[in-house]
């Protein structure tokens, strides 16, 4: 008798949980800095995230690995999204519009993954 | 075999028909705002691997009015998110006792609403101290 068929379902739960969590409490402020006050000079001088700067941030195991967990986070929380949207909107959700949703939160996350190790 | 004739409820444009429902779609849209800045990160980390001319190019183009516009309407979708987001909670994690009784729904909506606002002034306090 083989095992009963374990759902995968808790996983992507949690990755929209995780996702949704961690954008509610720090994303506002992120897009206000990245976005619109570092551009503007709002409270930052111009040579604000300039390469320099940035790149020397960047070669911190720690700042790796903390943009690694905001790009896999959002990314999943938002596609997860997403697809029961659709759904909510009379598109039915074939296993495969689930699998290319997650396949392209896992995609990015691999990507910035790659990303992160290549910089030096 | 006949063909089933069952009664099936109408469905087109349902959100339409409370501002309640709207209300809730405009929150589901929130994601297509998170997913954007999502892509956004990973965009100037390629450009910040392709090196300092790449970088450069991604950095200025943040300043274009398209980018501030563009980030103008994240920026609104993740205030909505995390609005949302908190005032949910009640119903979306499990009961938590305290002495034999129910932590009340608004202490928790205050709770995530408040965690919420400390993150946002530690970031930006981390931010202008990194990126001066």
């Amino acid at each position: 008798m083989t095992a009963p068929k374990r759902s995968n379902k808790p996983i992507f739960w949690a990755l929209f949980g995780g996702g949704g969590m961690l954008s509610a409490l720090i994303g506002p402020a992120l897009v206000l800095v990245t976005g619109l006050l570092v551009p503007l000079g709002l409270g930052f001088g111009p040579q604000s995230m300039n390469y320099e700067q940035v790149h020397a941030l960047m070669t911190s195991p720690l700042l790796k690995l903390a943009l690694v967990v905001v790009i896999s986070l959002f990314l999943f929380h938002g596609f997860h999204r997403l697809y029961h949207t659709l759904h909510d909107l009379g598109v039915h959700i074939t296993p495969g519009i689930k699998a290319l949703c997650h396949g392209l939160a896992a995609l990015g996350t691999l990507v910035a993954i790659a990303l992160v190790v290549s910089i030096h | 075999m006949t063909a089933k004739r069952t009664y099936m409820r109408p469905m087109t444009n349902w959100w339409q028909r409370l501002p309640f429902y709207k209300r809730y779609l405009w929150r589901e849209a929130t994601c297509f705002g998170v997913i954007a800045y999502a892509l956004v990160l990973l965009t100037g980390l390629w450009r910040l691997s392709q090196g300092a001319e790449a970088f450069t190019a991604w950095r200025a183009a943040l300043a274009s009015p398209l980018s501030l516009l563009i980030h103008v309407a994240i920026l609104a979708a993740f205030v909505f998110h995390s609005w949302t987001w908190f005032e949910v909670m009640p119903k979306t994690m499990p009961f938590i006792r305290v002495g034999g009784k129910r932590v009340a729904d608004d202490t928790i909506v205050r709770s995530g609403v408040t965690a919420a606002v400390v993150a946002t002034v530690v970031v930006l306090v981390l931010a202008a101290w990194g990126l001066k």
